[in-house]
């Protein structure tokens, strides 16, 4: 199996809700891509199947979301953003101290593939800027020193 | 989790709930959930839609079109079954209100849904969610079981005979999706292209049938106006501004969150003293009003506005989403153009090249202008491509990006010639990275 049986089957059941077959996809490939942490293509191929569609009609849909992707990136997807709200509260200087502590830029992986980084657009925090999203998690009122705690945090998290 | 706020300016009607535990289903019953739907099981249609008429409720994500006005013009017959669609596709920088409505007060949303649905002759609901605000599905999707699991949805609501379904959808990040035509497109499983009109989504909407879309806001609206009756929410507002909005305050300021005001609330008092003024004893420079796709206000302009719908619109401006960016007098007007459309650029979905085109060549040449690059024919060049986005688009999204840059130009043309040949930014201390790159293509 591709992906585990109880998504499959979640997926099943969701596409009940639409009238035509495709109108799941979306989701399906997100909570693919957060089983399986990217796109593979088994994974394209298995879901182009369960909807009825070629493999590069799917692949067309993944390329218009900016979540979904088809490389690995790390365990804890670290996503800051510097949309105007969180700009004007430091999150340029979250972004660029992430970038420092972690070593690596925009869209890249630590060696280990513990942490990824990601400048992101507006993720809905404005009135907690600025704000990050670890994954689905949301870091809110952050300064340089407190996102040290926070990916302190994760990297204890990954040794447990 | 996002921490609440609170004034004694504020009416809670929308936000009555927030902060008592109302996502629970039970806790929810004993703060008047569900009175709402059952009363509106009694009415007629005509008359769920006149006392949404009534209450001068207009749409919360932006638009600010009649939210009655827009269900009327559902036709009574249709061939293919009908729609509510429910945009949470919350993304407009500057606005973070429909995530504490779905965090804290998820019934509500359902409520307005079935009540929607009542309305129009629709059957079934959709509730997309963004893709980012994860744990908001999840808590909507218990939220949905929960109703299912106490008759609230299915078959034969509350006893009446009457069957409606509610679904729950997420997207996968994408800006654009929150334009109406773009989110259908994206809950039929395909790329989010805007879809050209008429025919508009009430004729023909998801899968072809006739589609009624309502931000979160709106909806959970609803109940509180079948409840407290059109005429009281109407009473909350000006003329033709009916009600309260979650006003989302950001930026440079004292004490940001989420404030639940009248319509027509001063802006100077919302920024004064609703938000504590503006930190570090600066001064006001410039607000944007109703997330970045509004034209921006000088702090002169600020000092006059009145927070509702028809105070912008008479000046041939939008109130917009309800999110309030306060920027103090510190605040590099040409940086924050350029932040501003590098989003619009980095959204835009290409399907129209005046947009596609347009955010692509602004953002060059506002990155250029800001590191002291610029030419003085630039000033006028970047409003000019900014003007001709504007109305040559499918959606709304070219629209978005010429007017804040637009507005920013006529207005602070003055620290644009400051920025001109060579000459570094004057807001940046020496020595400091310039605005970083995001990627042309995701």
């Amino acid at each position: 199996m591709v992906i585990s049986e109880k998504l499959d089957r979640f997926f099943d059941e969701k596409m009940k809700e639409y009238p035509t077959q495709r109108s799941f996809l979306v989701p399906m490939l997100l909570y693919t891509q957060d089983e399986l942490g990217y796109l593979t293509n088994e994974a394209i191929a298995h879901i182009a199947k369960k909807v009825d569609l070629t493999e590069l009609e799917v692949r067309n849909v993944i390329s218009y979301y900016s979540m979904l992707r088809t490389k690995p990136l790390g365990k804890y997807h670290v996503q800051v953003c510097t949309n105007i709200s969180c700009m004007l509260r430091g999150g340029e200087e979250v972004f660029e101290h992430c970038k420092q502590r972690l070593g690596i830029g925009h869209k890249q992986a630590t060696p280990d593939g513990l942490f990824s980084l990601e400048e992101v657009e507006c993720i809905g925090a404005c009135s907690w800027a600025p704000a990050v999203q670890v994954n689905y998690d949301f870091h809110e009122n952050l300064t340089p020193e407190k996102m040290d705690a926070v990916l302190d945090q994760y990297s204890r998290k990954a040794k447990q | 989790m996002a921490d609440l706020v609170s004034h004694p300016d504020e009416t809670r009607v929308v936000s009555q709930r927030f902060g008592k535990g109302a996502a629970d289903i039970n806790r929810h019953l004993e703060l008047d959930g569900y009175k709402a739907v059952q009363k509106a099981l009694q009415m007629q249609p005509d008359d769920i839609i006149n006392e949404v008429k009534t209450s001068n409720l207009r749409g919360r994500g932006g638009a600010g079109f009649s939210t009655g006005m827009k269900w009327a013009f559902v036709p009574k017959q249709s061939d293919k079954p009908k729609y509510i669609l429910v945009n949470g596709d919350e993304s407009e920088p500057g606005t973070c209100k429909d995530r504490l409505i779905l965090e804290h007060d998820p019934h509500s949303v359902i409520e307005g849904v079935v009540i929607a649905g009542l309305a129009v002759g629709a059957k079934v609901g959709y509730v997309y969610i963004r893709g980012e605000y994860r744990y908001l599905v999840d808590i909507m999707r218990k939220a949905i079981a929960d109703a299912y699991a106490k008759g609230f949805l299915g078959k034969n609501i509350f006893g009446s005979g009457k069957d409606f379904d509610v679904h729950w959808h997420t997207g996968a990040g994408a800006y654009e999706v929150g334009e109406e035509s773009a989110l259908m497109e994206s809950l039929e499983g395909k790329r989010g292209i805007p879809r050209i009109r008429p025919p508009f989504p009430a004729i023909v909407g998801l899968w072809g049938g006739p589609t009624v879309i309502n931000n979160v806001e709106t909806l959970a609206s609803v109940p509180h106006i079948i409840l407290m009756g059109g005429q009281k929410f109407a009473d909350y507002g000006p003329p033709k501004n009916g009600g309260t909005r979650l006003f989302c305050l950001s930026g440079h300021i004292n004490k940001p969150g989420v404030y639940e005001l009248p319509l027509g609330y001063p802006l100077k008092k919302m920024i004064y003293e609703v938000g504590g003024g503006i930190p570090n004893g600066r001064k006001l420079k410039a607000v944007v009003p109703g997330g970045s796709s509004t034209f921006v206000l000088t702090a002169e302009e600020a000092d006059q506005m009145n927070m509702d719908f028809d105070s912008f619109s008479k000046r041939g401006e939008f109130l917009g989403s309800g999110g309030v960016v306060v920027l103090d007098d510190q605040t590099c007007m040409v940086k924050f153009a350029l932040r501003v459309m590098k989003f619009y650029q980095h959204e835009s979905c290409g399907w129209c090249i005046p947009c596609r085109e347009g955010t692509d060549w602004l953002k060059k040449t506002l990155t250029r202008f800001h590191a002291g690059g610029g030419l003085k024919k630039d000033i006028d060049n970047i409003k000019y491509l900014a003007q001709n986005m504007l109305g040559r688009t499918f959606c709304p999204l070219g629209d978005a990006a010429a007017i804040p840059t637009m507005s920013i130009v006529d207005k602070w043309r003055s620290e644009f010639e400051a920025h001109l040949e060579g000459r570094p930014c004057p807001f940046e201390p020496e020595g400091s990275r310039t605005i970083s790159e995001l990627p042309v293509i995701a």
